[in-house]
């Protein structure tokens, strides 16, 4: 698991490192996430040690949100100021995103033959 | 809180305050909670235990009149996972490359109009109907999971615990009305409507898709994989070309 973990943490140092000095905005982590995988297509897949690590964290990722959800009651004020713009933002451009991919995906694959 | 307690114990209280022992052990003693109530409600989308687990906290804290900085001393090894676990979405998403390949253009096609619509449409309403800047671009990042769009939000300079405030209850709208949304448009495949579902409305979607079917489950989380990225790309250029 220490392997697995030495893995993966390398993975997000390198991320935020290039992030950090490219300027990116995209987050040091993604960045490790695309690192990782393409380290995992040229070495022919997860070692079962990092296999069952990542499912392992993976599988307490709802336990992972909680301290920075928690951090809601520092933002009380700003949600009851904004409770019509996000009571309508949030639920129509939710709804709209369903929409447009799986519309879209729905022309996609029916249009395979392997449908 | 302390008003009301005897001296001795006025003084523990004080000391913990200032160690991280209280803020983690009451984080995962919640979880814990949370999970056994969720188990006991047979698992419904208001009773994900996520949500409760942050009820339960927040409610903790205001009563006690506990500052969040004092809890996130403690809260923060759990919160620093989030970090690798992020990268660890690199595993299944591995698992996945052959569906990707086969599909790949529909796919990538599909998720990427579908990601900056709804950013797009969250932000542009929030602006029309008057939310500042912190809360419009804090809204960006909202059909991702929540490290992701934590690490958006905050590059942004929007605030990451309102992020994943939203982030979660886009997911529980997501999953409350997804079934909903694909019959009335017709989408009735499930590579569709996991795809859809995991780009819309990441992890609690994707987990009300994967008990309905295994396909639409794994489509679901290649989508939120592959929509943190594409989603980290969009938002600050979407930022960028409204002005926002």
């Amino acid at each position: 698991m220490t392997r697995a973990l030495a893995v993966l943490l390398s993975c997000q140092l390198a991320g935020t490192v290039i992030q950090q000095a490219m300027g990116l905005p995209v987050p040091g982590p993604v960045l490790g996430l695309l690192i990782l995988l393409v380290l995992l297509v040229r070495g022919g897949g997860p070692s079962p040690e990092l296999h069952g690590t990542a499912q392992g964290l993976l599988k307490y990722l709802g336990l992972l949100f909680v301290p920075a959800g928690v951090g809601v009651v520092t933002e009380l004020p700003a949600i009851e100021q904004n409770a019509l713009a996000l009571a309508v933002a949030i639920p129509v451009s939710t709804i709209l995103g369903l929409l447009v991919t799986g519309v879209l995906m729905q022309f996609f694959v029916g249009r395979r033959a392997d449908a | 809180m302390h008003k009301l307690l005897p001296l001795p114990f006025f003084h523990v209280w004080a000391y913990l305050q200032t160690q991280p022992l209280l803020g983690l052990t009451a984080t995962l003693c919640v979880w814990e909670l949370a999970v056994l109530l969720d188990r006991r409600a047979g698992h419904k989308a208001i009773t994900n235990p996520t949500i409760l687990s942050i009820g339960i906290l927040a409610a903790l804290l205001l009563t006690t009149h506990t500052p969040y900085r004092a809890y996130f001393t403690g809260a923060q090894y759990v919160h620093f996972l989030l970090g690798p676990a992020t990268v660890a979405l690199a595993v299944p998403m591995y698992a996945n490359l052959p569906a990707i390949k086969r599909h790949f253009v529909g796919i990538f096609a599909s998720l990427s109009a579908g990601s900056v619509v709804a950013a797009a449409s969250a932000m542009l309403i929030a602006r029309a109907l008057g939310a500042p800047h912190l809360v419009i671009v804090s809204l960006g990042p909202k059909s991702v999971t929540t490290p992701i769009a934590m690490g958006i939000a905050q590059d942004l300079g929007g605030s990451p615990p309102l992020a994943a405030v939203f982030v979660l209850i886009t997911g529980l709208f997501g999953a409350l009305v997804c079934t909903t949304v694909f019959r009335l448009a017709r989408v009735p495949d499930w590579r569709a409507q996991g795809l859809a579902a995991g780009t819309a409305a990441h992890g609690l979607a994707t987990a009300r898709m994967l008990s309905l079917n295994q396909t639409a489950g794994a489509f679901g989380g290649l989508a939120i994989g592959l929509n943190g990225v594409v989603t980290s790309i969009a938002v600050p250029v979407l930022v960028t070309i409204f002005g926002l």
